[in-house]
């Protein structure tokens, strides 16, 4: 198997003028024009236009899936590959009921389309929320059932027999009664005429041949060589190169900016002034950043240029004593806090950066009466409309070419890089590609919102009897998907908090929509799990202290109605060795978590020194996420999500002062080093259920279970992100 | 009181009076150009070329450029410049043991700045440290220097900030504890150690000689942060250019010495360092000699640069003890080698600074960030290598801007404290072993 | 007009002497397999071999580099060590979203070529200044240790 070429470059352009209808395409036509929408081999955007590859005589029964008559079966990824591994688990799923011959799958981007390839739990064509295999796995293993039965109903046709007789294997259809076989791609013909059947019978998971196996992923072979062509990568002939400053302070506008200076500099060609950001064009990176640097910007720094952390975290503060909308009620919450011994915490996580290694960039060439943008996103077809919008221009006029994605982490969840560029674009002659410096991409991110919880529970002879929880923050998804805003709840930001693995008697989780001043907010790998399950489980080891028992013996006795989350404690105690002596000031905490349909349960082993420095020894995870389509990419993701969310734990901090972000490169918003990592050992669980997500898992334990860690090893019972090194050093500095 | 009483305490008082002043002027020692020992004479009586105002070739100038050149000379902005913040409208922080001084504004504002100074306002504050008011200006401002300036030339200096656009901005109130807010006290201090005189040339040296006298010791004003202080807080000449700690920074020993000083040096060394921060082998300019390369040095003409190095050649050698004789050559190219104690420090460094610094500590990537011979790694105290770890640096050289991103935001003390043992025991001959709270008082002392 | 040695070739092309060997590459000689990451040296995915070793070229003046041996991610499997770190790589899937990874390929090649048994602290000594945001680093220890082992077999 192996990647388009055109993903080697920049993927489908969509919506090349094709007078076709979409809804065709989702009704699963058939003729090979239909697909010739996104068929279109894109041109290598470095290389020499091609000419459009031909699709004439395709098998094609639906959005997914395309076999020409030599066999070559094309998988249009619905969701983006940004290093979660969901192509080769895709292909997998695919490949798997098509029983496709696996040397001549062939992978594309699709192109933007909510109808053809919407999140079915989004509804909106967007890559996130640790959803692409939940939400297509089985519209995927239809997909490929439909058209592995039609082949065989093709192949059974042309032999006059029944389909029950034959079988399917690596592109062939059988008939072992006589011996026969038909390659795919000699029935793709007769296929193509056949009409697809209503039900197709879904493989029992004990045959799965594919699916279970770790296999090598499809898109490393051209990253280890520099082939693969990020969004940053792509080069269109005759393009410029700029780069942007936006006013510092959030929703500040340009006063004036002196480019006497920036002009002399050798290279530079224009300077793009906007109402709120100024650009520097030239004939390469390296004069557009000379250029920036030259100019002298005023800012009208607008109202916002006072706002600093302090005041963020007063509004904050008190508008999370306000009363919140209930999310979440079992048993009698009043009665519960009412019996036995109260304790009352709050927890409090500051802004994040997304910090992608590939800094923002989108390339666009608007010429006037259409426009093409190249660019890596996580929402295809937003980012089409909002180009359009941007452009001045009907959607069907702007082709967006989807790239691979250095590190989404929710960044290209949203489509504010791909506006600016267009806007830039507008002024400018030719194609043009616009990339961000870090500091830029630093200090004009979408952040992870501040959040602060209050949790209040009672105990009586060391059991919770009332358990109160209430989350303080942003409703990133009353901004992003309004729809599913409803009641004045946050999908997100009460997730895996409303719903408890915990068997609490009486339980209440409440929301309070609070806004940060100023700082947009948006999702950030682990999205609203990250507080909450930072802030219960950071609360559960306080209350088995205060109960007197051991933090996972505490857990345990909870979690009587979640069997498969009790396994995940029970196998990552005991790889831990939960219990065992430890040095002083090293300790082991634990944490579970019910995300995405995931159980899982994380035991950090750390160290902290006399002043407070803390190394990482060990993290055992234990994984049961259902079906595991490819469980090496499964460790591999709980493995880097262990690094992402401990980096965030130990020095993600994003603070304002002034209106603006202080940090802005990797010397100040820092990040975990190999020098540092713990050994990480992560144990699946084997399981038939359904797959759950796994993306963003692996980001969420960590932190809490490093937490309790230096709870056990130092007493101090931390309640905010990230760690305060004074704070848990033995001799507190004067 | 009886009137023998009376007479005692007299006898008394008048004891302390004669020794007090005679402490006073042995705690006040020589002028800054007394160790040239040559017969001094009036300006105006001076034979020789003019010392003083613009180079020869800028004679012709403007008063408004002679007064920008000679601004620049006497690197007023810098100080004079909040960060961040508008040129020469002040809000700079000092920050001192007992409190914090701010620059003022001398943009011609007329109510936040000097807009309303008179000639005569502005002799009496540069050269005085009077204040149009008749208050007394804290002696951050260098007036004890800028005293030896000539009247045309402290005249152009404000011409020229006459001509810049006055910015309205009142610099942050000065927060002194008592009884260093007492202001008029300055008179006395004022009395006792700004000579309050114009410079006088020395006969017997070259013009060179004298031209670099004028710059270093009425303009460039080097002994404000390279002599050490008495105990009155003045210049001690006697260890003059001998080297001090001031602003939390190590300014090094710029005399003669030939193991701790310049007297090893080549002339051309001393010209490169000044006019582009850095030489060969000598590492580069960051911290407040960075900002006076880039503001000040690096705009002045040739002519004057050699002018001032002809000057500092003849101050006398003067060693510093505390620092080690020789300079340790690269380190080995391996990080199995030399220095391996110190495992934070070595984590830090290597995550951090090795990819510019290298672990030789010769950059592969420009000479600037070069780490072998530079005094900062070959000083036991660390002053110099923590403060460029938390604050950074940023050079504006002729081959574009250098900078060195500051990491003290985001690392504790414990691990800044660790990285600056760890790089001056790799890359300097004696390492030092500094503590997470002396880097805390390291960023009390820089941080605005 | 400067000339360049870069995977074996000679290159010529027009540019200022200050600028970095990292837009020469990616902006004028379309080779965009080295990354910009953040341009101050702090995060190694601009990583190339000057000469064999490792060096940031986000920050190297190309004047610097006229007349020395430059190696890119497009190159490296051309030597025998770049390819068993290729092979590495691929054998025990280090990489995740890749953008990073040309820069830890070229300092892992680098690595093995000077120290071809290194121990953990030569890895962290050696790998330290590459960022890895989705936390590839445990396989990224192991596949050079693997790479290393292969070169033995």
């Amino acid at each position: 198997m192996k990647l388009a070429d055109n993903m080697l470059v920049a993927a489908s352009p969509a919506n090349k003028p094709s007078g076709l209808s979409r809804r065709n395409l989702l009704a699963g036509a058939f003729a090979g024009g239909f697909m010739f929408a996104f068929q279109l081999p894109v041109r290598a955007a470095n290389e020499p236009t091609q000419p459009p590859d031909t699709t004439e005589g395709k098998f094609a029964p639906n959005a997914f899936i395309r076999i020409d008559t030599t066999g070559k079966t094309t998988l249009v990824m619905p969701q983006v590959e940004m290093g979660q591994g969901i192509y080769t688990a895709i292909a997998m799923i695919l490949a798997e009921e098509l029983d496709a011959d696996y040397a001549q799958i062939t992978l594309e981007h699709a192109p933007p389309s909510d109808k053809l390839y919407g999140n079915p739990i989004f509804i909106i064509q967007a890559t996130g929320g640790s959803t692409s295999v939940r939400a297509f796995w089985k519209p995927l293993r239809n997909a490929g059932a439909t058209a592995r039965a039609m082949l065989v109903q093709a192949a059974a046709e042309q032999w006059q027999v029944e389909p029950a007789s034959c079988t399917a294997s690596n592109g062939q259809v059988m008939h072992a009664a006589s011996g026969r076989k038909l390659s795919y791609g000699e029935l793709c013909d007769a296929a193509g005429k056949l009409t697809p059947p209503k039900e197709v019978a879904l493989k029992d998971p004990k045959d799965f041949s594919v699916i279970g196996k770790p296999l090598k992923r499809f898109d490393t072979p051209d990253k280890v060589n520099g082939k693969t062509i990020y969004g940053i990568d792509a080069m269109v002939p005759g393009m410029s190169f700029a780069t942007l400053a936006q006013c510092p302070v959030f929703g500040g506008k340009l006063a004036k900016a002196d480019d006497r200076a920036a002009k002399k500099i050798p290279g530079v060609r224009q300077i793009v002034v906007l109402d709120d950001l100024v650009a520097v064009v030239g004939d390469h990176m390296w004069a557009a950043k000379s250029g920036l640097e030259a100019l002298d910007i005023t800012w009208d720094e607008g109202p916002n240029a006072k706002i600093s952390s302090k005041d963020i975290w007063a509004h904050l503060r008190t508008a999370s004593e306000t009363d919140g909308v209930i999310a979440k009620s079992v048993g009698d919450i009043a009665k519960g806090l009412a019996t036995g011994e109260r304790i009352d915490a709050s927890y409090e996580m500051p802004f994040l950066a997304h910090a992608t290694m590939e800094p923002l960039n989108c390339t666009v060439h608007f010429k006037g009466d259409s426009c093409e943008v190249w660019t890596g996103t996580q929402i295809m077809s937003r980012v089409q409309s909002e180009a359009a919008r941007a452009a001045g221009l009907p959607i069907d006029k702007v082709t967006v070419n989807q790239h691979m994605i250095g590190g989404g982490f929710g960044r290209r969840l949203e489509p504010d890089m791909v506006v600016a560029a267009v806007r830039i674009a507008k002024q400018v002659n030719g194609p043009v590609k616009v990339v961000w410096t870090r500091e830029e991409d630093i200090q004009h991110d979408i952040y992870r919102p501040v959040y602060r919880d209050n949790i209040s529970a009672t105990l009586s002879n060391g059991k919770v009897v009332g358990f109160k929880y209430k989350i303080a923050g942003s409703a990133v998804i009353a901004r992003w998907l309004p729809p599913a805003f409803q009641k004045g709840i946050d999908i997100d930001a009460i997730d895996s908090a409303a719903d408890q693995p915990y068997d609490f008697p009486h339980f209440q989780c409440e929301y309070v929509r609070v806004e940060p001043p100023a700082v947009p907010t948006g999702f950030w790998r682990g999205v609203g799990p990250n507080n909450n399950v930072f802030a219960i489980e950071s609360f559960m080891d306080e209350l088995a202290r205060k109960a007197g028992k051991d933090p996972v013996v505490f857990r345990r006795e909870l979690l009587g109605k979640a069997p498969r989350m009790l396994a995940a404690l029970n196998l990552a105690a005991e790889k831990a060795n939960w219990g065992q002596p430890l040095p002083a000031r090293v300790g082991r905490g634990v944490s579970i978590q019910p995300t995405f349909d995931t159980s899982i349960a994380t035991v950090v082993e750390a160290e902290i020194d006399s002043q407070g420095e803390i190394r990482l020894r060990q993290v055992n995870v234990a994984v049961d996420t259902g079906i595991a389509v490819n469980p090496d990419t499964i460790v591999a993701q709980i493995e880097g999500g262990i690094v992402f969310g401990l980096t965030a734990a130990l020095y993600g901090d994003i603070t304002i002062e002034k209106g603006r972000v202080q940090q802005s490169n990797f010397h100040d918003y820092r990040m975990l080093r190999i020098d540092q990592m713990p050994k990480i050992n992560v144990h699946l669980i084997k399981s038939g259920e359904a797959p759950g997500g796994i993306g963003e898992c692996g980001v969420i334990g960590g932190p809490p279970a490093l937490r309790n860690a230096i709870y056990a090893a130092t007493g101090v019972a931390l309640r905010r992100m990230p760690i305060d090194r004074d704070a848990i050093a033995e001799r507190k500095k004067s | 009181m009886t009137p023998a009483a009376r007479r005692i305490l007299g006898s008394v008082i008048l004891i302390g009076v004669v020794g007090a002043a005679g402490a006073a002027l042995y705690v006040r020692g020589p002028g800054p150009m007394a160790f040239s020992g040559g017969p001094k004479v009036a300006l105006a009586d001076y034979k020789g070329p003019n010392p003083t105002g613009v180079p020869a070739n800028m004679t012709s100038a403007s008063p408004i450029e002679r007064g920008e050149y000679l601004a620049r000379a006497a690197d007023c902005m810098v100080c004079h410049t909040a960060p961040g913040g508008r040129e020469y409208a002040g809000g700079f922080a000092f920050k001192l043991p007992f409190g914090t001084l701010y620059s003022t504004n001398i943009t011609p504002d007329k109510e936040t700045g000097i807009g309303n100074y008179t000639d005569q306002q502005f002799l009496d504050a540069v050269r005085s440290g009077k204040r149009h008011d008749g208050a007394r200006l804290y002696p951050a401002m260098p007036y004890t220097s800028y005293t030896y300036m000539t009247d045309a030339d402290t005249l152009a200096v404000k011409a020229y900030l006459f001509s810049l656009a006055p910015v309205r901005a009142a610099p942050p109130e000065n927060t002194l504890a008592f009884p260093f807010n007492q202001r008029w006290a300055m008179t006395f201090w004022s009395a006792l150690f700004n000579p309050d005189t114009r410079f006088e040339p020395d006969t017997s040296q070259s013009p060179e000689w004298n031209r670099g006298a004028y710059l270093v010791e009425a303009l460039a004003h080097c002994g404000e942060c390279h002599t050490p202080r008495n105990l009155g807080f003045a210049l001690d000449n006697r260890k003059k250019f001998a080297g001090a700690l001031t602003a939390g920074w190590r300014a090094f020993n710029i005399t003669s010495d030939k193991t701790t000083g310049l007297g090893s040096w080549s002339d051309d060394d001393v010209v490169s360092y000044l006019s582009i921060g850095h030489a060969k082998g000598h590492g580069t300019a960051s911290g407040p000699m960075g900002e006076a390369v880039d503001h000040s040095f690096s705009k002045m003409a040739p002519t004057d640069i050699k002018a001032m190095v002809a000057f500092l050649r003849t101050v006398p050698a003067v060693p510093s003890p505390d620092l080690p004789a020789k300079l340790a050559p690269p380190a080995p190219p391996s990080h199995r080698d030399g220095m391996t104690a110190n495992a934070l420090g070595k984590t830090v460094f290597q995550g951090a600074c090795v990819s510019c610094h290298g672990w030789t500590g010769e950059s592969a990537l420009s000479p600037m960030a070069t780490l072998t011979g530079a005094w900062a790694v070959n000083d036991p105290g660390a002053t110099n290598v923590a403060q460029i770890v938390i604050s950074g640096t940023k050079r504006h050289t002729p081959q574009g801007a250098l900078s060195m991103p500051a990491f003290g935001k985001s690392h504790s003390d414990t691990e800044i404290a660790a990285v600056a043992n760890y790089v001056t025991a790799r890359f300097g001959s004696k390492g030092s072993q500094i503590t997470a709270s002396d880097v805390a008082d390291l960023r009390k002392q820089t941080e605005q | 007009m400067a000339n360049l040695n870069i995977n074996g070739e000679q290159k010529s092309f027009d540019a200022p002497e200050d600028m970095p060997l990292l837009w020469v590459l990616r902006d004028i000689l379309g080779m965009t397999g080295t990354k910009f990451g953040c341009g101050v040296a702090l995060c190694g995915a601009c990583t190339v071999h000057i000469d064999g070793k490792a060096v940031r070229s986000c920050l190297l003046p190309v004047s610097a580099v006229s007349g020395r041996a430059i190696t890119t991610i497009e190159g490296v499997g051309t030597t025998p060590v770049g390819a068993r770190v290729q092979k590495a790589w691929l054998d025990l899937e280090v990489i995740q979203c890749g953008y990073c990874q040309s820069g830890q390929i070229m300092s892992a090649a680098a690595l093995l070529a000077a120290t071809p048994t290194p121990d953990d602290s030569d890895i962290d000594a050696a790998m330290a200044g590459n960022i890895c945001r989705c936390g590839t680093y445990v396989r990224v220890r192991e596949a050079i240790k693997h790479a290393a082992s292969e070169r033995q077999t």
